[in-house]
């Protein structure tokens, strides 16, 4: 392939929100990210999920022009990346992990500050910082600095301050690490509003929740590759089988209900911790009729039924080898070894 | 080539904006001066940041007058028109270290991100801060005069010669602040930029005129003291206080100055380009 060529000619009437072909980055013998391809299409939410040290930051910050491209190729909205970085600039909104609002400044002032060196009057520059502080319900704190700001009330400005000019294009980058759950689920709310006015969103998650509550599709990356693709239920029916989760009325019984439903299907059923509650794995969701019926011959009441698909902490686990849950010691993320960084 | 440039302009039809190749004149121009008011806004919630171009000058001009004066010129007060233009420029240069070492701290803090993420001029971030650090030059040029003309200093330039020999020392300390702003980008940590600046300073200010006629000092090191620029700025500070006169030195201070940022200031965005 003629490698100036435009990875989707002019001819095709829209170009994807993202195309990455084959993208490389190394620091020194690290390939912190090894070839991958991204495509991500208008107006969906497209979440980037692995473990910690995946590549995930990495990829973003090269499509954010970041961080130039060590081998490869990409192109947002039709335009190149590598080759036109300040026009990219203009087309995508980036949301760090830390919050990147300045810490001397207020709410308000940061707003402002962003608002002009992006080119708006002064007067245009004051009225889309109130109208952001109030969309991000921040009024009132929009005159306290920085530092008297909590976790969820940084990533919410954060999160204002690239929206200023109205990018067609967002990246949030890990937009909940570090929040509460509360903070998380509000910080979710947000990013559905995002999504019903429109907005194309590139995320990375190390969170399967996340992941699964907001994206439209995921790309699973690990070790600097790209090991699945799909929409969530894709990513989950990929695994395979379904679980039967059984809770019976006598918790006298769960021995008998297992070996009644081992001997049914061949296989034995899993305990689970709480009493009476087993999870049978099923070939095909069709068994769990099965099961019931022969349980009511057996005279085994239950309490409750349910055919689940696998969670998308399975698949992870079953993709990469090794769960997905990140270590809270290993917060720190390690995707970009820059030698700076380090004093 | 043209098939690329159809490309964005279809996404620039398709968006209802137009997306610009690269920052003109004018928006660098806007966009360091809104990064001077906001080193200028962070300035004024932390005002320690101006402890040495308050103290310095008074503390110096004090000190060297009286330690030196005597010994070099006979007198404290025949010292002083020798030794303030020295002190101005070496004052000027203590302000530019901590413009490198500012600059430093700020680029390790999220917010570069962000100004790294934006379609902004890369000389924005590099440059607002140095105008806003006008204020902190003027500070301390001014108390080094006052400090001076309360100690009895009498200048022969009068009130236009004190007024250029001031206004050169604002213009040196900004041209100067471009070595230090490119040390800043490139060493690891603020104590580095710190380390390396002492380093700079001190031959620089001590291996001029400023504090000893040249006169005094072996031929090796005199033609060091010729070529460096310092030398120039406090002969020409000199010259406009002392006589009035504007003298062929203070031409070749300019360009001296000019020189410096000619050659720190493309250094600078060279490696601060590189750095993101």
């Amino acid at each position: 392939m003629n490698s100036s060529a435009p990875i989707h000619p002019a001819e095709r009437r829209t170009a994807p929100a993202v195309v990455a072909q084959g993208l490389v980055k190394t620091f020194g013998d690290f390939r912190a990210v090894s070839g991958i391809d991204l495509e991500v299409r208008r107006g969906e939410v497209f979440g980037v999920l692995g473990p910690n040290g995946a590549g995930k930051t990495t990829t973003l910050k090269m499509l954010a022009t970041l961080l130039p491209i060590d081998g490869g190729r990409a192109e947002i909205l039709g335009v190149d990346v590598a080759r036109e970085p300040h026009r990219i600039r203009q087309l995508v909104g980036v949301t760090g992990q830390y919050a990147s609002v300045d810490e001397n400044l207020t709410g308000r002032e940061n707003l402002w500050l962003f608002g002009r060196l992006q080119g708006l009057s002064r007067k245009r520059a004051r009225a889309t910082a109130e109208d952001l502080l109030g969309r991000f319900g921040l009024e009132e704190a929009g005159d306290k600095p920085i530092s008297q700001f909590s976790g969820g009330m940084r990533r919410r400005l954060d999160l204002a301050a690239s929206l200023i000019t109205q990018p067609p294009l967002i990246f949030l980058d890990e937009p909940t690490t570090g929040l509460d759950p509360r903070t998380r689920g509000q910080m979710w709310d947000t990013i559905r509003e995002l999504v019903a006015a429109g907005s194309t969103i590139l995320l990375t998650t190390q969170y399967l929740d996340e992941a699964d509550q907001l994206a439209d599709r995921i790309a699973v990356i690990d070790h600097g590759l790209k090991v699945a693709e799909g929409t969530p239920e894709q990513l989950k029916n990929s695994v395979g089988s379904s679980t039967l989760h059984l809770r019976l009325e006598d918790a006298e019984q769960t021995a008998r209900a297992a070996a009644l439903t081992a001997r049914l299907l061949g296989e034995v059923p899993v305990l689970t911790p709480e009493s009476g509650g087993l999870n049978v794995a099923l070939a095909d969701a069709n068994q769990a009729a099965d099961v019931l019926i022969a349980l009511r011959q057996a005279d085994l009441g239950i309490t409750s039924a349910a055919v689940r698909q696998p969670t998308l902490d399975e698949v992870f686990l079953t993709l990469t080898g090794h769960p997905g849950e990140p270590e809270a010691a290993d917060e720190s993320e390690a995707t970009t070894p820059q030698p700076e960084e380090v004093h | 080539m043209t098939t690329s440039t159809l490309t964005h302009e279809l996404t620039e039809r398709e968006l209802g904006r137009t997306l610009a190749p690269r920052p003109t004149v004018g928006d660098a121009i806007t966009q360091t001066l809104a990064m001077a008011w906001r080193a200028l806004k962070k300035m004024r919630r932390n005002p320690e940041q101006f402890f040495d171009v308050v103290f310095q000058p008074l503390l110096f001009t004090a000190m060297f007058a009286y330690i030196f004066g005597g010994a070099i010129s006979g007198s404290v007060s025949d010292y002083l028109p020798i030794v303030i233009p020295g002190i101005l420029a070496q004052t000027a240069l203590t302000a530019c270290i901590a413009t490198g070492t500012q600059l430093r701290e700020d680029m390790d803090k999220g917010v570069f991100d962000r100004f790294k993420a934006m379609p902004i001029a890369r000389i924005a971030p590099l440059a607002g801060p140095m105008v806003a650090d006008l204020v902190r030059y003027a500070t301390a040029a001014t108390l080094t005069i006052l400090t001076g003309l309360a100690m009895g200093y009498r200048p022969d330039g009068g009130l236009t010669g004190v007024i250029g020999g001031w206004l050169l020392t604002v213009i040196a300390g900004w041209s100067m602040a471009w070595i230090f702003t490119w040390l800043g980008t490139i060493a690891r940590s603020a104590q580095a930029v710190q380390g390396i600046s002492m380093m700079v300073m001190f031959p620089l200010t001590f291996l001029s005129n400023a504090f000893v006629p040249a006169d005094t000092l072996p031929g090796w090191l005199q033609s060091f003291v010729d070529f460096n620029p310092v030398s120039h700025v406090v002969s020409a500070v000199s010259d406009l206080m002392n006589t009035g006169q504007v003298t062929s030195e203070v031409w070749i201070a300019l360009g001296m100055c000019a020189l410096v940022v000619a050659i720190f200031a493309p250094l600078s965005l060279r490696s601060y380009s590189r750095k993101m």
